[in-house]
């Protein structure tokens, strides 16, 4: 039972203090699983790399293996990221409704109107941090196929699920099949 | 008193679900009626909210910023559950919050289409896929089998560079929804600079609400003084 507690203990800090979403996080979720010796250096590396190939967000990610991993059972598995989701729940449901309350106050205008242009910064930012080497491991067509998937989702009407799944199967054809 | 019956019963009929919604819930819930019209109408609004929370899951790879576009496309364009410059004060929201990113965007959205039990619905659609997939995962493969599938890499090596531009469009849509000007254009560009040199976000949220409250307050201020002279 102690697992748990302790579990819950480390995933509810993760979920509360983990800012910037993605791989910002990643420090913070290495010191908390792997320092308490859970999980090797190794295996949480591993963790990334499933994560970089899965849909989903690292924190859930890395919540739903780790808890698995350590207590042998589905039901761990659902405690940690259940868990590390209830923060974000919860603070995000009460700022919302204060806002909705508050929402004609000069306050919580002036705040939003201030809150639009740093938010549009921070999407930047992210796009920024990654455009690396690790995402455009092929110099040529990484960039071709960024290039081709903004046209289509910017200009056209085409889901970007779908141009999701054209750059993967262009993925698969050019590295794999040819 | 006699609005918000009106309202309620709209609630009603518009949920498939009986019961009567609790107080708080109906007051975020009836606006949400409003916005979301036609659509809210037909069928079950949380199984279709879900549904789509659930497809927003599964194509989320790299985390909660490479979702906008995919949600502006379903909820937004094809929905029309919100309002373009709604959006941006909804992620706003989210990205003020700690926590993890994904979450708080489908959060802050279910909240505004159906409250409370709206945002829990569509928190549980974003992760489902992502859970069942890393679940399977730790009980039946080893994280070899995955990294070192050359069908995946090859897959993903096409996939990463396009989450990239599924970033970058809603840089631009959301600029023009902010109706950002040459004016305000230094913000997001200063922002995004320095968080890419290393500074810790946080201190430009804090900023920003700060900066955006006494530019409102004076701006208020100098319009009454104004109206007062006059």
């Amino acid at each position: 039972m102690s697992v748990y507690l302790k579990l819950i203990w480390a995933y509810l800090k993760i979920g509360l203090f983990g800012f910037g979403g993605g791989y910002a996080m990643l420090a913070l979720i290495e010191r908390e699983v792997v320092s308490p010796g859970w999980i090797s250096e190794q295996m949480f590396t591993d963790i990334v790399a499933i994560s970089q190939m899965t849909p989903g967000p690292i924190g859930i990610n890395s919540a739903t293996y780790i808890g698995y991993v350590v207590t042998g059972s589905v039901l761990g598995s659902m405690v940690t990221t259940l868990t590390v989701m209830l923060p974000s729940f919860l603070l995000v449901l009460y700022a919302s409704h204060y806002i909705q309350r508050h929402k004609d106050s000069v306050v919580i205008r002036g705040v939003l109107s201030g809150l639009r242009p740093v938010v549009i910064g921070l999407i930047a930012s992210a796009a920024l941090l990654l455009m690396n080497r690790q995402n455009f491991s092929d110099n040529d067509f990484s960039i071709l196929i960024c290039v081709i998937s903004f046209l289509l989702v910017y200009f056209t009407k085409l889901h970007p699920i779908w141009i999701i799944c054209m750059a993967g199967l262009s993925g698969y054809l050019i590295y794999y099949v040819f | 008193m006699d609005d918000k019956e009106k309202n309620e019963l709209k609630l009603t009929e518009a949920s498939t679900t009986p019961t009567k919604a609790p107080e708080a819930q109906t007051e975020v819930a009836d606006k949400s009626v409003e916005a979301s019209g036609a659509s809210a109408c037909s069928g079950s609004i949380y199984g279709s909210l879900f549904w789509t929370f659930l497809k927003i899951g599964a194509f989320t790879f790299g985390g909660g910023w490479a979702m906008i576009s995919i949600i502006e496309r379903e909820i937004v364009d094809k929905h029309r559950w919100i309002r373009k410059e709604e959006f941006l004060d909804l992620l706003a929201v989210a990205q003020a919050m700690p926590g993890i990113l994904a979450v708080n965007i489908s959060v802050s959205i279910g909240d505004r289409l159906r409250g409370p039990r709206g945002s829990v619905v569509a928190a549980l659609g974003t992760i489902l896929p992502s859970f069942l997939i890393i679940l399977a995962i730790a009980m039946f493969l080893t994280p070899e089998t995955i990294k070192n599938n050359e069908v995946l890499s090859a897959i993903f090596k096409g996939i990463r560079p396009c989450v990239v531009a599924l970033i970058i469009a809603p840089v631009i849509t959301s600029a023009r929804n902010a109706k950002i000007t040459w004016r305000t254009v230094w913000i997001p560009i200063l922002v995004a600079g320095l968080i890419y040199l290393g500074a810790n976000p946080i201190w430009f949220i804090v900023l920003g609400g700060l900066g955006g409250w006494l530019w409102l307050r004076r701006t208020t201020r100098q319009l009454k003084e104004k109206g007062g002279e006059q």
